[in-house]
């Protein structure tokens, strides 16, 4: 009896951990059965259209890689320098441990606060107005906390042995770190940046709270442009209750997919580099 | 200049680096706080937390928060019902029955499912699971608290699951080794001794996916309508509280006015609950980490 009820248990579980599984599927599979057929180069070259079979995703698109772009060079040098701050000088501290707890708890804070933040922030107080600097700005304070924490591990998995080398021959701290700690960190440092700009790219919510541009016929030239990004174009067409703006949705959201996995396999490529590197 | 004192200005730099997380915090609660003072200048507090109508966009404006927050409660509570069970047994399974093979492979696939953008699980819920909904349930309207909440559990089950599971695995194997020697069998010791010396690490990650679905905003604001409703049927229109916050930011609305300012009270109540969320959560797993340290 016993062992029956630990048989059903386990078969439940599992059952449990499948359907997850095959939700994952049906999500693929209704996605791609939607779009597939509307994926065209002419639907990646096209601006938007009130007619939904000559409607196209270029200036999304490219103001998706702008605001990308924009976020990654705002992010990771203050994400890093913060990790390097509080890995390598102010561990002890009761400041980095306020400090940390605080980037604990900002990782949590909902997405749209964030836009708040940026609309009375970046748009407002700082003028920037509606433009892919203040999309980027908003969105980098999004990705810190994932920057910093990821580097944190990269340079915890850096052996003391190198740091003490490097003492040994006379080099000041920030010598040691910038020439040797860092460099052996690299893969890790960008891993994590991939990671957050993955998170980055699919954001909708704080972009339209700080009042992106959900019809826009043209792409950004600058970054005081006003911009739309691929999710809130997706937004905009899921929104609409015509059939055919669906299908673009649709369409669009394998563009976002495989602009993600692009990413991601170029994430696995530079680590895997830079650990070849790093070994020989 | 010397190298000390260059070495001195890059440890501020990158110690002003570090404290810009402080200043974003303190930035959130400030921009926040403005235009919820003045908010509240024209609406009393009171009004503002126990009126039912919640109609700023209307010409009879009525600022009652309570269809929001309510809104908010009922998609969460769907999306817990489905994350909590479904997210603590698949973490079972993985920690306490799964080859280490089988795991290997099964993890990374779920937690593409947290990598997913929200914007995607929108139309999921729009398009493909509120029609299949209407199928079992011909009342369902096609936007309603269901199906995004549904959805969103899906969309947070890796995170009850990774959490839960690294509390389990946390738990000294000497633990699980008596309860076998007892003759307990797997449920047995996964019911009443892992799960429960995890518990507070469970509770936790619990904790933390609430904060997730409360701060969830484009399932719901794709799947779920605009119509803030004080009810407790998942089957009718409603809107959640960031759903609102989407529908006023979309319109043009004039910095100064009171519509505007709803936003910012709105976000601050949302930030208020999920802040308070996240610091129960901080705390359960800090208590956690100290139990077999």
């Amino acid at each position: 009896m016993r062992k029956h009820a630990d048989l059903l248990f386990q078969l439940l579980s599992l059952a449990t951990l499948l359907l997850a599984l095959a939700a994952l599927g049906a999500l693929v599979y209704d996605i791609v059965s939607d779009g597939a057929g509307r994926l065209s180069w002419a639907f990646l070259n096209s601006y938007p259209s009130r007619n939904a079979e000559n409607a196209g995703v270029y200036h999304a698109l490219m103001g998706s890689i702008w605001v990308l772009a924009l976020t990654a060079a705002l992010a990771l040098p203050v994400g890093v320098a913060a990790a390097i701050y509080l890995e390598e000088y102010g561990t002890r501290s009761r400041v980095a441990k306020f400090i940390e707890l605080n980037i604990a708890n900002l990782a949590a804070v909902p997405s749209i606060i964030y836009g708040l933040l940026g609309l009375g922030l970046f748009v407002r107080l700082m003028g920037m107005g509606q433009s892919v600097m203040a999309g980027a700005a908003t969105l980098a304070l999004l990705a810190l906390p994932v920057v910093i924490l990821s580097t944190r591990e990269a340079l915890r998995t850096v052996p003391n042995s190198i740091r003490e080398g490097s003492y040994a021959l006379g080099a000041t701290k920030w010598q040691t770190i910038w020439n040797q700690v860092l460099p052996m960190a690299t893969p890790g440092v960008l891993t994590g940046l991939i990671l957050a700009l993955s998170r980055a790219i699919g954001e909708t919510a704080p972009l339209i709270t700080i009042g992106a541009l959900t019809y826009i016929p043209f792409a950004p030239d600058s970054v005081w442009s006003r911009f739309t990004v691929l999710p809130i174009q997706i937004f905009n067409w899921v929104s609409r209750p015509q059939a055919d703006f669906h299908t673009n949705a649709a369409a669009a959201i394998l563009v976002l997919l495989a602009l993600l996995l692009t990413m991601n396999a170029i994430a696995i490529i530079v680590r895997d580099r830079y650990q070849r590197g790093v070994r020989a | 200049m010397s190298t000390r004192a260059l070495e001195w200005i890059i440890e501020r730099l990158l110690f002003l680096c570090a404290a810009l997380s402080v200043l974003t915090t303190a930035g959130i609660i400030i921009v926040l706080a403005i235009e919820t003072v003045a908010f509240l200048r024209e609406v009393p507090l009171l009004d503002f937390l126990t009126g039912t109508e919640w109609t700023p966009l209307f010409a009879n404006q009525q600022f009652g928060v309570l269809p929001l927050v309510v809104g908010t409660m009922l998609v969460s509570a769907i999306a817990m019902a489905v994350a909590l069970p479904m997210g603590l047994l698949s973490a079972i399974y993985l920690s306490e029955y799964s080859p280490s093979g089988f795991r290997r492979v099964v993890k990374p696939v779920l937690e593409l499912l947290a990598g997913v953008p929200t914007v995607v699980y929108g139309y999921f819920a729009l398009t493909f699971v509120t029609p299949l909904l209407q199928q079992v349930f011909p009342t369902l309207s096609g936007f309603n608290a269901l199906s995004p909440g549904l959805v969103m559990g899906l969309m947070i089950l890796p995170l009850v699951s990774s959490l839960s599971e690294d509390a389990m695995r946390a738990v000294p194997q000497g633990l699980r080794e008596g309860s076998y020697a007892l003759g307990a069998t797997r449920m047995q010791t996964a019911l009443k001794v892992v799960v429960p010396a995890a518990f507070s690490g469970i509770t936790a990650a619990f904790i933390l996916a609430v904060s997730r679905a409360v701060g969830e905003t484009m399932i719901v604001a794709i799947a779920a309508g605009q119509q803030p409703r004080l009810t407790g049927n998942p089957f009718v229109p409603i809107e959640t509280m960031t759903a609102y916050i989407v529908q006023v930011s979309l319109g043009d609305t004039p910095q100064g006015t009171i519509e505007y300012r709803t936003i910012f009270a709105v976000g601050m109540l949302l930030f208020l609950m999920t802040f308070t969320l996240n610091l129960i959560s901080t705390w359960l797993r800090e208590r956690f980490r100290e139990e077999y340290a």
